[in-house]
């Protein structure tokens, strides 16, 4: 019983390391400085064939 | 093509018989002039037309990239320009920071993004869309940052090199500590709620003893970096606070965190009944939270304050052995003659040694109205030159300029600022003091009733009535009522504005850009002679075209710039108007003193409408008809001020400009307490005399020369349209520009002062409640987890009503 808690508990040891690092190294990138734009970035389709400008490139390639 | 087609790059009305064009996506768009045509080509050309069907918002218009601009941003290759914003990153690699002007919605971002990292030697782009800033790193082999600037230009768009200022950086370290301080004070949480489950779980149904030693061991392993890093803050602040004799918030809240941690850690040393490390891990995250949105809110308005630092301009023309050459404002020493042409901002205080001209000196007065300089009369830096070049003798560049002495007197005002002690620092002076007496007679008490139990008794005591609650109470409600304001577009920059609102019973207006709208309009026109007042207007129209005057705009916006007719011999008369020939005519338009037509029967009309503008249009002979311009008051302001009576609120007026205008300002909106040709140092004075009777004082306004006033009010509001040092030196900026927002967060001031005190009783009540079974020892260890969530929750939940 004690001996599984252990395991256990070790593994939550490594598992926070991992998230800390993970958590800092993105703080330290800037990936919290601009908290707006990403949303709306996601919502840029370059890549969609239904895009006038995409149906004209594909046809001139 | 008509008129009523909409152009299609920047979404105003083609006039009629305008012939741009371009193509995109095979469809023929028109474009409402060459500056968008050529935008909107660039675009095309650049494979970017995605940007029309992605965009949600309108850009503004377009406009030709001239010749004298391309030789002014040639200047930002130069390396003793750079040096003060450019990063060597490495060996001919550069980064640097640019403001980004006009950018409208997320199409923008990418637009600039793909445009930029096209080009060759561009190696980075990084636009952030909270902030309109752009971090480009080049190689400066390949490209040069005039050609980068020149394109972004090109896509209709400006761009400001930005020289992160120390603060700046300041800000960009602490809030990524602060990130990281959440981060950790988040993850201990989280875990040491999983381990409590356990707990609790094995208080109900029984559990080794040996895993209980096991799961508080790894409970203290969690809790010590949240304990020595997340809450260093509080430490600090309540460190600060007992030096300066004065117990505030923070200090029951650091006195919480340390006892609840030693008298775990006690527990779990020696043995005891129960272990606070989750509610350690809560309690720091929630408060850390709620700081970190203060920040960010505060941070916000000093970034879109800091994007408009064009104020003073970066660059002048030096004059020197006949010579123009472009040199920093930094190099400018006293003495140097420069040179100011029309509508540019004025470098540096100085003397007129040539030439005549009017400037608006809106940063002194308020008043866009303009005031004509001749030779002999001094300038100061950061007017705006209107309509004639002037040959100025510098007198006071930097930190010597009546501008700097501005902003100087807004630091001290601030600092003398009559501050309202808040009603969250009053309840933790007195409830830390009544628990620390009240510990201490409790261990003394039990010291002669039973000596080994004293030190379980007295940690049961502080970890009971930890004030959780006590400290939650006011950040929830503030960061509740925070959040409702920003969504009507009232942002709250300090804290403790919205205590201080709920007692305000005196608000201060300026009066231009504030009051009215601080654009003058033309409310009238008296046509004198036998011509239709459409006529009068294209007539006045067409001879104000070129002009650069802030009068000349409420002229052009009357009629359609295409009707106008071609004006020969067009002649601007510095502090008297305009003159032109129109279908062999000639023709004046300007002030009484013009045209001597006018001047005859000017007193009958300067009479008859006190505190408006008269101009003039003459012919060679006669006087042909009078416009009466007049800044128009704000929609709102009648029933704001409406409003904040019925309440019983008093209001007063400040303005820079002239007793008549004001007196008519006054009567219209029904306000006596008028003060008029009022300084910055003057405002402030008039502000202090109110306070010094007891007042309250909200003030609103927009301008520089209202910040030193808006830093000393108790409670002050900026519209978001007026300046940067305004913004930074208010409280709360109304971003909608709208008037009756100030009413309105002066009721959810109100109503969160309510919440805050409800929220006060509680926990207050609370701990009063918990105290007295503690000393006596009775609380159990899931009774006290269970008071402290409890209260903890109330608390939140209460605030959370404010929205």
């Amino acid at each position: 019983m004690t001996s599984t808690l252990v395991f256990l508990l070790g593994l939550t040891v490594i598992f926070i390391l991992l998230i800390g690092f993970g958590i800092f190294w993105a703080i330290k990138s800037g990936q919290f400085e601009d908290m707006e734009g990403p949303a709306q970035r996601i919502l840029m389709d370059e890549d969609d064939p239904m895009l006038p400008s995409n149906q004209l490139s594909d046809k001139t390639k | 093509m008509t008129a009523s087609e909409s152009c299609y790059h920047c979404g105003q009305a083609v006039p009629g018989g305008a012939e741009f064009s371009v193509n995109i996506a095979r469809q023929s768009r028109a474009m409402c002039c060459r500056g968008c045509q050529a935008v909107a080509q660039a675009i095309v050309d650049n494979g970017l037309s995605e940007y029309y069907s992605n965009r949600t918002a309108l850009p503004g218009q377009g406009h030709e990239i001239l010749p004298d601009e391309l030789k002014k941003l040639a200047l930002y290759d130069h390396p003793d320009i750079q040096r003060s914003f450019v990063i060597d990153s490495g060996v001919n690699q550069r980064e640097a920071v640019l403001i980004l002007e006009g950018i409208t919605c997320a199409a923008c971002v990418w637009l600039n993004e793909r445009h930029l990292k096209q080009l060759p030697g561009v190696n980075s782009v990084q636009v952030n869309y909270a902030n309109h800033r752009a971090r480009i790193a080049w190689d400066s082999r390949e490209i040069s940052l005039s050609r980068i600037l020149q394109e972004i230009q090109l896509l209709g768009y400006n761009a400001h090199p930005y020289s992160a200022l120390q603060a700046d950086a300041l800000r960009q370290s602490r809030r990524k500590k602060d990130l990281q301080r959440l981060a950790i004070a988040g993850i201990g949480a989280a875990q040491t709620m999983m381990l409590s489950v356990g707990l609790y779980a094995g208080n109900w149904d029984g559990i080794a003893p040996s895993t209980v030693v096991l799961l508080r061991w790894f409970g203290l392993l969690l809790t010590l970096p949240v304990v020595t890093f997340s809450a260093m803050p509080f430490y600090r602040a309540a460190w600060s606070g007992i030096k300066s004799r004065h117990l505030n918030m923070d200090v029951p809240v650091a006195l919480a965190i340390i006892t609840a941690f030693i008298g775990s850690v006690w527990v779990t040393l020696f043995g005891g009944a129960h272990v606070y490390y989750d509610s350690i891990g809560m309690f720091t995250l929630f408060l850390l939270g709620t700081r970190l949105l203060e920040a960010g809110a505060r941070g916000k308005s000093i970034e879109s304050a800091e994007n408009l630092l064009k104020l003073q301009p970066t660059m002048a023309i030096r004059l020197r052995a006949g010579l123009q050459e472009y040199v920093p404002v930094l190099d400018l020493l006293r003495g140097d003659s420069i040179l100011a042409k029309p509508g540019e901002t004025i470098a540096a205080d100085g003397t007129v040694a040539e030439g005549m001209s009017t400037v608006d000196e809106a940063l002194l007065t308020g008043e866009p109205r303009p005031v004509l300089k001749k030779p002999g009369d001094s300038v100061i830096a950061g007017s705006i030159n209107l309509e004639g070049p002037l040959t100025l003798t510098v007198t006071g560049v930097g930190e010597n300029t009546v501008l700097a002495g501005i902003v100087r007197m807004v630091d001290k005002a601030q600092a003398e600022k009559p501050h309202i002690a808040t009603l969250a620092d009053r309840t933790a002076s007195w409830f830390t003091l009544a628990l620390l007496v009240f510990t201490a007679v409790v261990g003394l008490a039990w010291l002669f009733i039973d000596r080994t139990q004293v030190l379980d008794i007295v940690l049961a005591v502080l970890v009971v009535t930890c004030p959780c609650a006590l400290s939650l109470a006011v950040p929830a409600a503030l960061a509740a009522a925070g959040s409702h304001l920003i969504k009507r577009g009232i942002l709250v920059t300090r804290g403790h504005a919205l205590e201080t609102l709920a007692r305000v019973n005196h608000v201060v207006f300026d009066k231009t850009g504030t009051l009215t709208q601080g654009k003058p309009a033309v409310m009238d026109v008296i046509v004198l002679a036998d011509l239709t007042a459409a006529q009068c207007d294209v007539l006045a129209a067409s001879l104000e075209q070129a002009s650069e005057h802030p009068l000349a705009a409420a002229f052009k916006g009357r009629v359609l710039a295409s009707d106008l007719p071609a004006v020969q011999a067009a002649r601007n008369h510095p502090g008297q108007g305009v003159s032109g020939v129109v279908d062999g005519q000639t023709y004046s338009l300007g002030n009484q003193d013009f045209s001597p037509a006018s001047r005859i029967l000017a007193e009958n009309y300067s009479t008859r409408y006190p505190g408006a503008t008269l101009v003039w249009l003459c012919d060679a002979t006669r006087a042909l008809a009078v416009f009466v311009l007049e800044d128009p008051l704000r929609d709102d302001a009648r029933q704001t001020i409406a409003t904040l009576r019925t309440r019983g609120i008093g209001i007063s007026i400040l303005s820079g400009d002239n007793e008549t205008t004001v007196r008519h300002v006054g009567a219209a909106l029904g306000v006596s307490d008028l003060h008029w040709q009022q300084k910055p140092q003057d405002k402030l004075a008039v502000l202090q005399a109110i306070q010094r009777d007891g007042a309250i004082v909200a003030m609103v306004g927009d301008g520089i020369n209202d910040a030193p006033v808006l830093a000393a009010a108790q409670v002050s509001f900026a519209m978001a349209a007026g300046t940067n040092v305004a913004n930074q030196s208010s409280d709360i900026v109304l971003l909608s520009n709208r008037l009756d927002d100030v009413p309105q967060a002066l009721e959810t001031g109100r109503d969160t002062l309510g919440v805050m005190r409800q929220n006060l009783f509680w926990a207050v009540a609370y701990n009063v409640i918990a105290l007295p079974f503690a000393a006596l020892g009775y609380v159990s260890p899931w009774l006290a987890a269970l008071g402290m969530s409890i209260s903890s929750m109330v608390v939140v939940l209460n605030a959370l009503r404010l929205r």
